[in-house]
């Protein structure tokens, strides 16, 4: 009833608006329409005063408005170039922004129609053609040259020593792989693929894939201050990780792998306090449409300190231990070893 | 030679006849006759009324293309509130009241191809180009009325196949209006990527033959068919946008046509031109060795020449508007011209910066950045010579003037952050965010619309006869300009905050979860900014009926051809011959009469220099 309601009071008020023009109109003519446009002129002139001064305060509120509800400090070394290079173009961009709304609304309101004055035919000028194609020219070539000069670090290759993990996006949720004691991934081919127990496909005939350990939660373990390169993958659509705290993101294409790397220098412990927020965490967000559940594709970074990270890796089983009974008992056996066995998986993980 | 020979459906004419355009050959000596109904106003081959049904089908896509943005709005700004209404409108797609993430999908989805192709593409490009091009070059019709019918027909028919994918049972096509295999490309990935994709994908096609065949007849045109004394350098800038515009779309529609065939083979014939290994739906599907990206390159060869023509049109249109609104010649006439060439060239070769983070090679993207940073030069030209024509003017603050001011300072704000995009280091951070979103809505979703407002305001009377409500016109520019701002402006700062568009709901991402009451009001304004659409409609629906009269032949007091013909003009355009020019579009200059312009038809004074 009340969409009913709100429907009528619309089409009311159209059909007022639509009486107030035509009124208008015919209220001109009567008044003599070259005064009336003068008029009109003129107050249109003034209007548009107003709507860019309400402009500048309504950038002005809205940038107060957000300016709590923005990134933290960037949490890693390339973040903060980005930060500081995304500065750069705001300012450029920013003046000359200013510049040319000013002048455009300035020139709206000095030359408005008037008797007093006719309009000044200049047709051209080379010089000032000249002028500002140069400087635009200029202005870009500083940004590109700045730009390319982080884009060239940022999407060089990962340091040798960097850890390496694997994500691969499915619908809807994201795989994390790790190489375990070995330190290396072992094969993976998508025919192997099996939700019950092989989610992504590992080769169990290449031993190396025995100790790869694989998050389904979404949730990635990495130790700050020491480079990780991710292998990023897919296994049906187009997905994409997306890392805002770090300023990056690499699309998961099924058939080609990619990659990115980062260091980061900041724990989610950290940024906790930093953001003063005790809820905070590291998301990953997928950031390529792929499917109903693209919103829900959520995953997670915890950024923690070396020895956090070796007691979390020691709590996680290797996959092919969790989904295959008989390789399980191995295992069973190796936990019931005292401090030798622990003391050499140590050894192993400080060498990630 | 008589240009007149060359269509021969129009030889009749010379006569000054108001005769029958499709009956072909004719020669001199039949009687006048009425058209059929369905030979004038249906299958029409007169360009000015092909023109109106390109702007009349994209008057009402657009209407659905925005209340569909709406309807997905109220999820974004709203997501704990149900809403009965919607379940009502669209059933089972909206249970209780709330769309389901499918089909928020798909309304996302079909808001964004409507109102990209059949709204700004068709809907503008087809307009103006059907409308001006004979009108202001001097001649009877186009190259080809034949095809320019077929044009507008290809056009119909892709919109009711378009229809008809709204309303199959799995719904339409969802995976974004970019439709990216693998997710268009398997049935398992989406109900949208069901019957509604292969429609989509059928769609297209329809819709690429119509543009082809207009781009054809507009260059054919442009280049052949213009009156004595019309060289191309006395042409309106409209015209060279126009022709531009026809260009870049010949070249570039097919090779997203191709794109759409390989995708057809892919979803239904087993080939592997975008599929390798994939999983899904419980089984690894056979395909190997295609690649996903490649759809990506077919996609955006045509989708970055598809922004500038969308684009330029309106540039074109605007700088005729400023020039005429503020009674001086477009500054830089042959800057503005280099300038348009500059952006035709360099948009074939910038498409990759839509996929910086698709793991191309690092050298590649470097050079994207390069070209695609070089494209911001023009532009920049552009504005300037625009801020230049208005200086010392005195400017009539009519509706098509202060829409194509508008033109001017959304086209200032859109484009400026395009530089942050074409920089592949901070497109990383940026790419599908809303700060993209915001990004192209201002400068396509706002600037463009607003070239086409001040082209439908400005060329209305050409078009009907009569003016369209003044009023009107100004509460339909402050509520959109304003309200466009309060859509947009925000969206920057939530993009670089990281927040991912084509998300259904932000409540579980500690990272974006505080910008909903902003989204809120988003929602709002752009539901306000809708009605103010609406408000438009009316308008222009009764000012053809009931709109003040035209009494004078040119009451814009402009100086091109289109105001020398009569105030309706017939088939043929013009009674008796068709106008010389003799000088260039816009000598807005004392005449020595009383006027303060000269028409391109009035001869050279004794002494005076050609501009």
């Amino acid at each position: 009833m009340s969409g009913f309601i709100i429907t009528t009071l619309i089409i009311l008020v159209f059909i007022i608006i639509y009486q107030i023009g035509k009124a208008s109109e015919h209220a001109a003519i009567l008044r003599g329409e070259k005064k009336v446009n003068g008029q009109v002129n003129r107050a249109i002139a003034l209007l548009l005063v107003a709507v860019f001064l309400f402009g500048m305060w309504g950038i002005w509120a809205c940038h107060n408005y957000f300016k709590d509800m923005m990134l933290p400090v960037a949490a890693c070394n390339t973040g903060v170039s980005y930060d500081k290079m995304f500065n750069v173009t705001t300012a450029v961009t920013g003046i000359v922004f200013f510049l040319t709304q000013a002048t455009l609304f300035w020139f709206c309101y000095k030359y408005q129609a008037s008797d007093k004055r006719s309009s000044f035919y200049f047709a051209h000028s080379n010089k000032l053609e000249l002028i500002w194609t140069t400087i635009p020219a200029i202005a870009m070539a500083v940004l590109v040259a700045i730009g390319l000069k982080n884009w060239f670090t940022v999407t060089s290759d990962a340091p040798a020593e960097a850890t390496v993990v694997e994500i691969v996006g499915k619908q809807f949720n994201w795989l994390i792989r790790y190489p375990g004691a070995d330190n290396v991934l072992g094969t993976r081919t998508f025919r192997k693929i099996n939700d019950a127990n092989n989610v992504l496909g590992l080769d169990w005939a290449d031993p190396r894939t025995h100790d790869d350990i694989i998050a389904q939660n979404g949730e990635m373990h990495v130790v700050v201050n020491k480079p990780v390169k991710l292998i990023i993958n897919s296994r049906d659509v187009i997905h994409d990780v997306g890392l805002p705290h770090f300023r990056m993101k690499m699309d998961a294409v099924p058939g080609i792998t990619t990659t990115l790397w980062f260091t980061p220098t900041i724990t989610s412990d950290s940024m906790k306090t930093i953001t003063k927020n005790p809820d905070f965490v590291y998301e990953i967000a997928c950031d390529q449409l792929c499917g109903k559940g693209h919103y829900a594709m959520r995953g997670t970074i915890i950024v923690e300190t070396q020895e956090e990270y070796n007691k979390w890796l020691a709590k996680q089983q290797s996959y092919y231990a969790g989904n295959n009974p008989e390789a399980a008992a191995p295992a069973a056996a190796a936990e019931t070893q005292p401090e030798g066995e622990t003391a050499n998986m140590d050894k192993k993980i400080s060498m990630n | 030679m008589n240009q007149e020979g060359i269509i021969h459906a129009d030889a009749h004419a010379a006569h000054g006849h108001d005769t029958a355009g499709g009956h072909g050959h004719h020669d001199h000596g039949h009687e006048h006759h009425e058209q059929h109904f369905i030979w004038k106003y249906v299958f029409s081959m007169d360009h000015k009324i092909i023109g109106k049904q390109f702007l009349i089908t994209g008057i009402i896509w657009a209407i659905i293309g925005a209340l569909f943005s709406v309807l997905f709005r109220l999820q974004l700004g709203f997501p704990d509130s149900t809403f009965p209404f919607m379940e009502k409108m669209l059933g089972e797609w909206a249970k209780g009241g709330k769309l389901s993430p499918e089909f928020y999908y798909a309304l996302v989805t079909m808001h964004g191809t409507i109102l990209v192709f059949f709204v700004l593409t068709a809907g503008l490009s087809g307009t103006f180009a059907n409308l001006l091009i004979p009108l202001q070059i001097g001649a009877r019709d186009m190259a080809s009325p034949f095809m320019n019918m077929l044009s507008y027909w290809f056009f119909f028919l892709a919109s009711v196949v378009m229809m008809v994918s709204l309303f199959v049972e799995t719904g339409p096509a969802s995976g974004g209006w970019t439709t990216y295999p693998p997710l268009s490309a398997l049935k398992e990935a989406s109900l949208g990527s069901g019957v509604g994709m292969d429609l989509w994908l059928l769609g297209m096609a329809f819709f690429v033959v119509s543009s082809l065949l207009g781009g054809l007849n507009y260059i054919s045109t442009v280049l052949n068919m213009r009156t004595k004394g019309m060289t191309m350098t006395r042409m309106p800038l409209t015209v060279w946008a126009l022709l531009f515009t026809a260009v870049l779309g010949v070249l570039s529609f097919p090779v997203l046509f191709s794109g759409v065939v390989l995708l057809i083979f892919d979803r239904n014939l087993g080939t592997s031109f975008y599929l390798s290994e994939i999983f899904i739906g419980g089984k690894a599907l056979p395909h190997i060795g295609g690649s996903a990206i490649l759809y990506q390159h077919l996609f955006w060869f045509l989708g970055h020449p598809e922004v500038y023509i969308i684009m330029l049109p309106g540039m074109g249109m605007a700088s005729e508007v400023l020039s005429t609104h503020s009674r001086k010649p477009i500054f830089g006439y042959f800057a503005m011209v280099i300038s348009m060439v500059g952006i035709t060239l360099l948009a074939f070769v910038v498409w990759a910066h839509h996929m910086f983070v698709t793991g191309m090679s690092p050298f590649l993207g470097s050079i994207f950045v390069l070209l695609t940073l070089l494209i911001a030069v023009p532009s920049a030209v552009k504005v300037f010579n625009w801020l230049t024509t208005i200086w010392r003017g005195n400017i009539r603050f009519n509706p098509p003037m202060l829409f194509a001011l508008g033109f001017v300072s959304l086209f200032i704000s859109g484009g400026l952050t395009g530089i942050f995009l074409g920089n592949s280091a901070l497109d990383i951070h940026l790419h599908d965010t809303y700060f993209v979103i915001a990004h192209f809505h201002i400068v396509m979703g706002v600037s463009a619309f607003f070239g086409m407002f001040a082209g439908v305001y400005h060329w209305f009377p050409k078009m009907f006869g009569r003016f369209m409500n003044n009023t009107l016109g100004y509460i339909h520019f402050f509520v959109t300009f304003i309200g466009a701002y309060l859509i947009f402006w925000p969206m920057h700062y939530e993009g670089i905050a990281g927040m991912p568009r084509r998300y259904y709901d932000y409540s579980a991402w500690e990272s974006f979860k505080q910008f909903q009451s902003i989204n809120g009001f988003i929602s709002i304004a752009a539901t306000v900014v809708f009605l103010a659409q609406i408000l438009f409609v009316f308008n222009f629906i009764f000012s053809i009926f009931r709109g003040r009269k035209m009494t004078t032949l040119n009451p814009w007091g402009s100086t091109t051809l289109e105001w020398t013909t009569p105030i309706k003009p017939g088939h043929g355009n013009w009674e008796g011959e068709i106008p010389e020019v003799h000088r260039w579009p816009y000598d807005y200059k004392d005449d020595g009469n009383g006027n303060d312009f000269i028409p391109q038809t009035v001869p050279l004074r004794p002494g005076e220099e050609a501009h």
